[in-house]
Order: structure tokens, then sequence, then C-alpha cells
């Protein structure tokens, strides 16, 4: 949690505040709800922050903004909501192939189509499983709160870099419209050498470099899948996840994001009833927390999964509890707003009580 | 008897084998923008976009800075590295498929918002690198795999005059058209490469270039043949000439 002012904002514009925080210059948008107060928070903020912000002709070409700007090795974001991502994605697979670092934000709403305005989690397999066309991953973080937003917008930043890699931040239109108490800091210096084995500054006193992902030598290709899924494989140090009440809780619930917020509130009151329930809340879904699940299995803990789609994540829970335990899933389908009243019945029917 | 030489490799443009076809103008245009960047000392300030077709590979051969964009995508790309890094020289390299059909919006916005970069676009009525599909340019009644009988204004649509659609944004400094096929052609087509560069050196907007030029293979002619081709079916069609130029005064917004 960073030190500073304290602001009564709005999950949308924590991400805008972590962005700028971390020393992001330059941020492409486009319209769409509801995560529009990011690019109009951006439009104000990137000139007095002496950086870049283009209203883009749409989301492919924000996009492939950022894959430019990256390829300067400047920081910089793009933000949109799920119709908006599909055409991201286009961008954030090359960007994946060329290796170059940038943050994208998903505020998830309704789907599929054009769905609804309202929150949802049905972004899950486009966000965790790559997105895009090829063989690639990006990092994705799933905050559960304004405060969270801001934190892990800024951390975004520091692992885009870190990995050269695309880094997904997932909300939904439940945290970008939520207003709560921020702490925001000051930017922070970005090490002017970041990136200076790779960027294009032009090619003075060195050998020209090129940013590419076509690979069409023999090997070539495969080499270079080869060595993107070791990469992949060295992210698993990056999983972050929030256990609550988990210790001697016979049922542990796993839900992330704004859902995970509002099964903690079932898991208080249940709590309250001597009913012996936990919360295990990813925060990073890709790396996902597979060992911690694991280890929670090999405790003997029975699981239910609750996520605001038709069973997305359930996969990946059921992959990393492969063999040892099963999941229970309940979802709750996008269109609705979700209250914790909607979660307790299930739960309750999972405990058995 | 002593030897002078009178017509050097460019520095920039790499000492390698083409894997242009034989007559393709790409090598020409290669090198004319090796040419332009040398002489205005641009080559160490330089980042280039390539794009997608046969002259991806631009970077083989221009030994400057290159970011590999999507197909279509080398404005946008080339909107975010210029923002990015705004004392930088910026140019796209990008072909009529490219650009004219699935690159259309992001074209005609770069230009429109007076982007401060370069684009030079090549235009010879056909997708080459995938086999010789009918592209936005390709002229009425040219054959091609997907128009076998030629195309046909009542269900393929005329041609597209890229350059007079670009000279009418608000945001171009400079745009015209050249050829490839004569030294006139040539000389002029330098000329007019320069300008579109400098108007992005001086801060004046978006500069543009049309080369047509040729693709003896899928046009399924000899190279010879070919070149006559410009005069006698392309530049009645595709009209040579600057059809914006802002290179006075304080430019565009």
């Amino acid at each position: 949690m960073s030190t500073g002012k304290k602001l009564f904002i709005k999950g949308n514009e924590a991400v805008a505040y972590g962005a700028l925080a971390a020393g992001c210059k330059c941020f492409f948008g486009y319209p769409i709800t509801p995560q529009n107060d990011i690019p109009e928070f951006m439009s104000k903020a990137m000139p007095k922050a002496g950086g870049q912000f283009v209203q883009a002709e749409s989301e492919v070409a924000a996009a492939n903004m950022l894959l430019g700007a990256a390829a300067c090795g400047v920081r910089a974001m793009t933000s949109s909501s799920s119709p908006g991502v599909s055409l991201k994605q286009e961008a954030i697979s090359y960007m994946a192939g060329s290796e170059l670092p940038g943050v994208i934000v998903n505020m998830n709403r309704g789907g599929p189509g054009l769905g609804d305005i309202g929150p949802s989690q049905g972004d899950y397999f486009q966000s965790v499983k790559g997105g895009g066309h090829g063989d690639y991953r990006t990092l994705v973080l799933a905050p559960g709160n304004c405060q969270e937003a801001y934190d892990l917008t800024m951390l975004a930043f520091d692992l885009a870099y870190k990995y050269t890699n695309p880094v997904l931040i997932l909300g939904d239109a439940i945290l970008g419209q939520m207003k709560e108490p921020v702490s925001v800091g000051e930017p922070i210096a970005v090490d002017e050498a970041e990136g200076g084995d790779w960027k294009l500054t032009g090619a003075k006193g060195r050998p020209y470099r090129i940013l590419k992902s076509l690979h069409l030598e023999e090997g070539s290709l495969a080499e270079h899948n080869l060595k993107l899924a070791a990469k992949y494989e060295s992210m698993r140090g990056e999983v972050r996840f929030e256990s609550f009440e988990t210790k001697d809780a016979e049922l542990v619930v796993v839900a992330y994001g704004s859902i995970g917020r509002i099964v903690k509130t079932v898991v208080r009151k249940l709590r309250q009833e001597g009913l012996k329930v936990g919360l295990f809340r990813p925060i990073t879904l890709y790396p996902y927390p597979s060992a911690a699940l694991v280890e929670l299995a090999q405790e003997g803990k029975r699981f239910l999964t609750v996520e605001h789609n038709m069973g997305q994540m359930i996969e990946d829970v059921r992959l990393s509890l492969c063999g040892l335990a099963d999941s229970a899933f309940f979802g709750f389908p996008p269109g609705n707003m979700p209250t914790p009243e909607d979660f307790e019945q299930p739960v309750r029917q999972a405990l058995g009580r | 008897m002593t030897e002078k030489i009178a017509f050097e490799r460019p520095k920039p443009l790499a000492d390698r084998a083409t894997h242009y076809c034989p007559g393709c103008s790409h090598g020409i245009v290669h090198r004319l923008v090796a040419e332009t960047l040398q002489d205005m000392d641009l080559v160490e300030n330089t980042i280039a976009v390539s794009a997608i077709g046969c002259s991806v590979f631009l970077y083989n051969y221009i030994m400057v800075d290159t970011v590999e964009a999507p197909h279509g995508r080398a404005p946008a790309v080339a909107t975010g590295v210029k923002r990015a890094r705004p004392d930088r020289f910026v140019f796209t390299y990008q072909g009529d498929g490219d650009l004219a059909s699935i690159g259309m919006a992001e074209i005609m916005h770069c230009a429109n918002r007076g982007e401060r970069v370069s684009v030079v676009f090549v235009n010879n009525t056909i997708y080459g690198m995938t086999g010789g599909q009918m592209a936005p340019t390709t002229l009425v009644g040219q054959k091609t795999t997907t128009c076998p009988s030629g195309r046909c204004r009542d269900s393929e649509g005329m041609p597209i005059r890229m350059a007079e659609i670009i000279a009418s944004l608000g945001g171009t400094a400079y745009a015209s058209r050249v050829a490839v096929d004569t030294i006139k052609h040539l000389n002029q087509a330098k000329k007019a490469l320069r300008k579109a560069f400098e108007v992005q050196v001086n801060g004046l907007g978006f500069g543009f270039v049309e080369f047509l030029a040729t693709c003896p293979t899928n046009w399924k002619m000899s190279s010879i043949d070919a070149n006559k081709r410009i005069a006698e079916e392309m530049i009645p069609y595709f009209p040579l000439g600057d059809f914006k130029d802002v290179t006075t005064g304080k430019g565009v917004c």
C-alpha cells in the first residue's frame, strides 16, 4: 500500500492513479462503458505528467499504439472493456511474440457479444489462456478492491518490464464504478536504463535492432516458442493470493476479484454462526496459485468455486486439485448484479448446512 | 584506364541477396528510402515500422531500428512510437493490401491526426506475398487469383486512389504519387520522398508518398512488360503528382 494522500475514488480512477504513479507516459484509449473514467482521467493527466494521450480510432489501433510505445521502452497503457479487449487481442499476441512490455486493463462487462454494461467475469478464459492467436500467456492481475486496483496497476508495469511481456489488469464493472478511499503516492522515477538492451531509440553507436514476431527460418519459431515457454514458467514466482479464514475451514470458497470480495462478506456472516468456511482469492490469475490450493486440498478441505460466469476459473481450480480433490461450482450468470445473499445459499449447500 | 565508382550502395542498405522477385520495384523503393535517410542524416535517429506483405523484410535491407506491425496497423504502431519518442524520425513502409484494405482505418486516422510520421506506400495493384489476390487498388479488368475474370466495378468496386484521399485529410502536410518506371520518374520520386520526410522533420504534419510499383510474378509478366504496364495502365488511372503540399507556413495543427 502506498503512503501519501488518501482519495475517495472509483476503481477506474484508482487504476489511472496507479498508472501515473508507476511512471506511465503514454495512454491510448477508446470509449467503452464501464471504463470511460480511465481515458477521461488520462486525457487530463498525461499532458500534465509530460506524457501523451491519444484517443484512438478503435481498440485495434489503441492496442497497436501501445505496441509502438512499448517498442520504445516507454511505460504505456491501454484500457477497455470486454468487446474492446477482444479487438485488442491481435496486438497483444504480437506484443507477446515480440516480447514487448505493456499494460492492458479490462473492466469486464457482460457478454457474449455486446452483452450489457454490467459486471461479469466472462473474460476469464480470454485473459488467462492467451486471448489472441498463437501459443502465449500474459500475466493477469485481478484486484478485488480499489486500493488493490491502484497497487496492482503499479505492479503491472514492473512485471511487464521484468518479463518484457504484456500484463493484464482484469477488473469488472463493480470494481470500475465503485468508490473507496485509496492511498495514492507520487509518481516513481522510472530508471532511464529500463529496457536498455532491447528498446528502439535509433541505432546510434550500436547495431540496429529489430523487434518482431515473424520467424520463418527453419527452427527459429520452435526455438522462440521454447524460450517463451521457459519465460512463462519463470513467472510462477509472481503468484499472489489471499487466504481468509481457511486455516480451520472445512469448505474453502474459491473466488476472485469483486466476487471474491462479496464472498468474503458471506464467509464473515457464516463464521458468526460458527460455520467453518473460508475464502481463497487468487490475485494472480496467471500464474494461477495452484500450489496454495494443493496445500489446502492436502489438509483435507472441500472446495466450492464461485464465479460471475457459467464456469471458467473452475477449470483451473480442478486442474490444480487434479487427483487430490474436486470443487463444486456455483455460477452466477452475467446480466445480474450479485449480492452476498446470492452466494449465501450455495455456500450453505456446499457446507451441507 | 582508371576505374571510377559512379554508383555506391547507400550505407543504410544491407549488402545481401534480395528475396524480392526479378523486376520487383521494392528494391528500388528500398534504395530510395535508404538514400534519403542518409542524405538527410537521419539513419541513427530513425525508428522504422515494417508492415505485412512482401516488404515485411524491410528490416533485412534497411539497417535502422525497426518494429514489425500487425497487418495494416503500421500507422497506429508508428503513432505509438512517435508519441513515445517525438524526437525520433519515424516512417512506415506499407503495401497496398496492407494500407488500403485491412489498414484503411489506421492510415486515415493517423493522417487525419497529423501524426508527425512519414508513410512510404508501395502500390502494385495486387497482394504479392500471398500469391496474387485482388487488392483494393487492382485495376478494373485486371485478373488476379480471386478475380479470375478480371476485377468488375459492379461487384468489386473501383480501385482506391489513396494519395488523393490522404490529401483530403486535415493533418496531411504532403501527399504525392510517384512512379519508379523511368529515370525521370525516379528523380521525381526521390524529391517527393524527401518532402514527405521533411514535413515530419520540420513538424509540419503527416507525409505520404505513393509509389506505383511492379509485381511481375503475380502480374504474370516479364520484368520489361511489367515496367511498361506502369505507364500504360497504372498512371492513366493513378495520376502522378503532388495532391497536397504544405511546405511553407506553419503546417497543419
